[in-house]
């Protein structure tokens, strides 16, 4: 075991600067939350996208809101979940819309179908990734990944209906015998 | 110095029986060995009474076990928190059927005990989070046979937090042997010397995912049907509060609906038994496969607590794979270590002449200017504690507030009427005395030691750590 020490020593002597941490050290920042520092100190939001944190201290756990101004869904508010477990980056967020929309990659629980968010995540990819996927979702809705089968079906065969059925359901209103939530600013 | 001739095996070891094939490599000095190392009964002593820690006591633990014991290990812990199951008695050898339900920490540990004569085993039946500092502190050498990727970055970065710079004790070697199939692998981590388990994360492939999309409306196998029950007809329908992976009720529900989407869909083979292994993410263990990857784990060990020979970390490498999928394909590699790694980077610095009853604001002024740092748009964080960050913009309002925070516990006395507004909690000094001088706390209550995680915008992509000590 005292090789292994001197293989310590020897390594700070070859790096004479690293005057690293001796004596107590307490409570060590958990990589999940450097991380996470990380990505949101690099977030690119734009105009049409917000972050709130319910209690700042945590920053694994935040909403992020979409209002796009542009494309079928424009001027609605859209806010998502975002909970981030301890073994992040290795564990993709787990993200979640709040309110009951009408969109073919997204179920009438919230539950979103995007690929990064699941099969496709890896460690490298970071927040802002997944936040210009949730916008884009909004922008190309698509009818290939279906969450909502009734919607994806709209969309792909009768695309002025799906437009139609988009506003009535962001309004309030009842499409194919459900109500959604009002999501207009 | 010493021969083999010179040696006579300890009355213990005789009595314990062991092959006097082991005590030869403790003795003699092969051509691999370290010319400065002294091996002989000293060594062979120092070996017996390491305390050494066995994480895990499924199907690499039961194979570590019996390796350490039967290498000489005179003192060894295992920790695990899982029961014994029916499924688990193909592979973790030291289980038997009437021990199905029980601890497999205690079984496994009386199991090796009873059949190893002098060898100690301690089980605890915990999960490696409860146990204090001081625990971990008490071994020498840490072997990992774990299925969790969270589990073992856990521990990965408690014994690099326990490393203290000062004392040799403190430096706790962890080897860590995985196997998924016929596929393995053994490494061996070396607190700040080698890469860690945080610098080797993309090593492990991530878990394959079925797009949610498919399960929602194109399931084509069994494992949809049980995946898309476990994700999305559990969550709509909540049968209970919290899903109990081990509860064979919520296993039950689960298989239920996944029979009714089988059915719906025209898919068989869905039994009990698979939706626990989806569920579960049980990946399919080869028996062979752990006894090659605890083998290695097992003579690493050996070869660290005696220096017979050079070990995985010592020198060119620290990794090494196994693949049994296409014929035999080992390889050992020397994973290098990441500068920036988040656990294990060395450059954590300390700050000292840091004055506790400086606001935010003066720190992080100071912050801007110190040799050190020179980080003039420093957004900080503590542990759970958000102490500034200029980004994104809703935190940045949120936090604005802590600028004119005392960085430590902040205790001022103030008189009676003067203490209102600000974030401070009022308290009374003395509650028997109403009136009298408040006590109101202004700080961020940070102490001397905590670590702080700065990001800075001029330095994009990297992030500094440093440790906070008072004046
Ligand atoms: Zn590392």
């Amino acid at each position: 075991m005292l090789k292994i020490w001197s293989m310590k020593k020897q390594q700070q002597a070859e790096n004479a600067e690293g005057a690293a941490a001796s004596g107590g050290k307490k409570k060590k920042v958990t990589a999940a939350q450097l991380r996470v520092q990380k990505d949101l100190s690099e977030l690119s939001l734009g105009s049409t996208m917000k972050v709130d944190f319910p209690d700042p201290n945590d920053i694994l756990n935040f909403t992020l809101s979409i209002e796009p101004d542009e494309g079928m869904y424009r001027d609605g508010r859209f806010t998502f979940t975002f909970a981030i477990n301890q073994n992040f980056p290795h564990d993709p967020p787990k993200v979640q819309c709040q309110q009951k929309i009408y969109h073919p990659n997204i179920d009438l629980e919230g539950k979103v179908c995007l690929n990064i968010l699941r099969e496709d995540w890896k460690p490298v990819l970071n927040l802002n990734a997944v936040i210009v996927g949730l916008q884009f979702l909004f922008l190309e809705p698509n009818a290939s990944d279906p969450l909502n089968k009734e919607a994806a079906d709209d969309l792909r065969n009768h695309k002025e209906a799906f437009r139609q059925n988009v506003r009535t359901a962001m309004a309030g209103g009842m499409v194919h015998g459900q109500s959604f939530d009002r999501v207009l600013k | 110095m010493t021969s083999h001739s010179q040696y006579r095996p300890t009355s213990q070891a005789r009595t314990t029986g062991f092959p006097k094939y082991l005590d030869n490599v403790r003795t003699k000095k092969g051509p691999f060995t370290d010319p400065a190392v002294e091996l002989g009964p000293p060594a062979i002593e120092q070996m017996e009474k390491m305390k050494i820690l066995v994480i895990g006591a499924g199907g690499l633990g039961c194979e570590l076990l019996k390796n350490l014991a039967l290498s000489g290990f005179k003192d060894i812990h295992v920790i695990d928190m899982d029961t014994i199951d029916i499924s688990n008695l193909n592979r973790q050898f030291l289980f038997r059927k009437s021990d199905v339900g029980k601890s497999k920490a205690e079984v496994a540990a009386r199991f090796v005990e009873k059949r190893v004569r002098g060898v100690k085993i301690t089980p605890h039946n915990s999960r490696i989070q409860d146990f204090p500092d001081d625990f971990y502190r008490s071994f020498q050498i840490v072997v990992s046979g774990l299925d969790s990727i969270e589990a073992r970055r856990w521990i990965n970065a408690k014994l690099i937090d326990l490393l203290d710079e000062d004392n040799p004790q403190s430096l706790i070697p962890l080897i860590d042997g995985g196997t998924e199939g016929f596929k393995g692998q053994s490494r061996v981590i070396l607190p700040t010397i080698t890469s860690c388990i945080e610098c080797q994360l993309d090593m492990h492939a991530p878990r394959a995912a079925v797009p949610l999309c498919t399960l929602a409306s194109i399931p084509r196998q069994p494992e949809h049907c049980i995946e898309w029950a476990h994700i999305i007809a559990w969550e709509r329908e909540k049968p209970y509060p919290n899903l109990d992976k081990d509860d064979p009720n919520h296993i039950t529900w689960l298989y239920q609906r996944a029979l009714e989407r089988g059915q719906e869909f025209g898919i068989g083979g869905i039994t009990y038994q698979l939706t626990q292994g989806v569920v579960k993410n049980i990946i399919p263990a080869i028996a062979s496969t752990n006894a090659i990857i605890a083998a290695s784990c097992c003579n690493e060990a050996l070869k660290i607590a005696t220096n017979t020979a050079s070990f995985l970390g010592a020198g060119e490498a620290n990794y090494m794979m196994y693949s049994g999928n296409d014929s035999i394909y080992t390889y050992t590699f020397l994973h290098e270590q990441k500068p920036d790694c988040p656990v294990c980077g060395q450059q954590t610095k300390e700050l000292t002449d840091v004055d506790a009853n400086w606001t935010l604001r003066e720190f992080l002024e100071w912050l801007g200017v110190h040799p050190a740092a020179q980080l003039k748009n420093a957004s900080v964080r503590a542990e759970g504690k958000t102490l500034y960050m200029r980004a994104p913009k809703m935190l940045e309002e949120q936090t604005r507030g802590n600028l004119d925070l005392m960085l430590g516990h902040g205790l001022a006395v103030l008189s009676n009427g003067s203490a209102g507004g600000g974030d401070g909690k009022k308290v009374d000094a003395d509650g028997d005395h109403d009136g009298a001088a408040a006590v109101r706390i202004a700080g961020l209550g940070l102490e001397s030691g905590t670590e702080i995680a700065v990001t800075d915008e001029a330095f994009p992509g990297q992030q500094f750590q440093f440790i906070l000590r008072f004046k």
